[in-house]
């Protein structure tokens, strides 16, 4: 399946693209996701072990399966304040 | 109250906010851009948020936090975009029956909010270079000068 991911900060910069496709199997996982990630950017696999990921507005982790319609939001630790 | 804005931080206005004859006590905290971290110096810090989440995550703080203690009031209001030496980041304003609640919940929000709200900032740098701070991530490339700069960053 298809999905779009939106990134923020670093995350974004190292991509360089606020919004990436990515081929996911279906019922894959967060931790699909991360490794198609990490793959697709190879720039961003030191960021990979401690990227968030948000489907809508909660945090999802690794085991978290990812629906076709999710909206999937991924970026680094946050540093707010 | 919540608020994500891009001005500039009107922190009496959301003191007075929370005010209220049922409190005794009202604790604002205010973060500040520092001009030293760990012997660097900087120019600004630009503030970037996911703005849908961090509205939720600080409404679900506030939930939280009036669990936890009994407050008559609380307003957290974030900043975003460019913010210059001595701006005000964020402010917190709890208000509370007495004193030491007020203390704990305000400590609790900011505290949570540095961990869970998706807000990132990014130094630039006298010297004319950028660096996103990402605490974690410092610390998991190894570099730890950098991890030291996030850290003091809090």
């Amino acid at each position: 399946m298809n999905i779009t991911v939106q990134l923020f900060a670093k995350a974004r910069d190292l991509a360089g693209a606020e919004r990436v496709e990515l081929d996911l199997p279906d019922s894959g996982r967060v931790a699909d996701l991360k490794q198609s990630l990490a793959k697709r950017f190879p720039q961003m696999s030191p960021l990979i072990s401690s990227l968030l990921v948000a489907i809508g507005t909660d945090y999802a982790d690794d085991r978290t399966i990812i629906e076709q319609d999710a909206v999937v939001s991924c970026f680094p630790p946050v540093s707010g304040g | 109250m919540i608020q994500l804005t891009n001005n500039v931080i009107d922190y009496t206005a959301l003191t007075e906010s929370v005010r209220s004859n049922a409190a005794g006590a009202v604790v604002l905290f205010l973060g500040t851009v520092r001009e030293m971290t760990a012997g660097r110096q900087t120019r600004a810090l630009d503030y970037e948020a996911f703005p849908q989440m961090a509205e939720a995550k600080l409404e679900e703080l506030l939930v939280e936090a009036r669990h936890k203690w009994p407050i008559v009031d609380a307003a957290i209001t974030h900043r975003l975009g460019r913010l210059e030496l001595g701006d005000v980041s964020v402010a917190v304003a709890v208000s509370t029956p007495h004193r030491q609640q007020a203390f704990e919940a305000g400590r609790f929000l900011i505290d949570r909010l540095k961990e869970v709200v998706p807000i990132w900032k990014k130094e630039i740098w006298a010297d004319g270079s950028t660096e996103w701070v990402h605490p974690a991530v410092e610390t998991v490339k190894g570099e730890t000068v950098k991890g030291e700069t996030a850290k003091a960053e809090n």
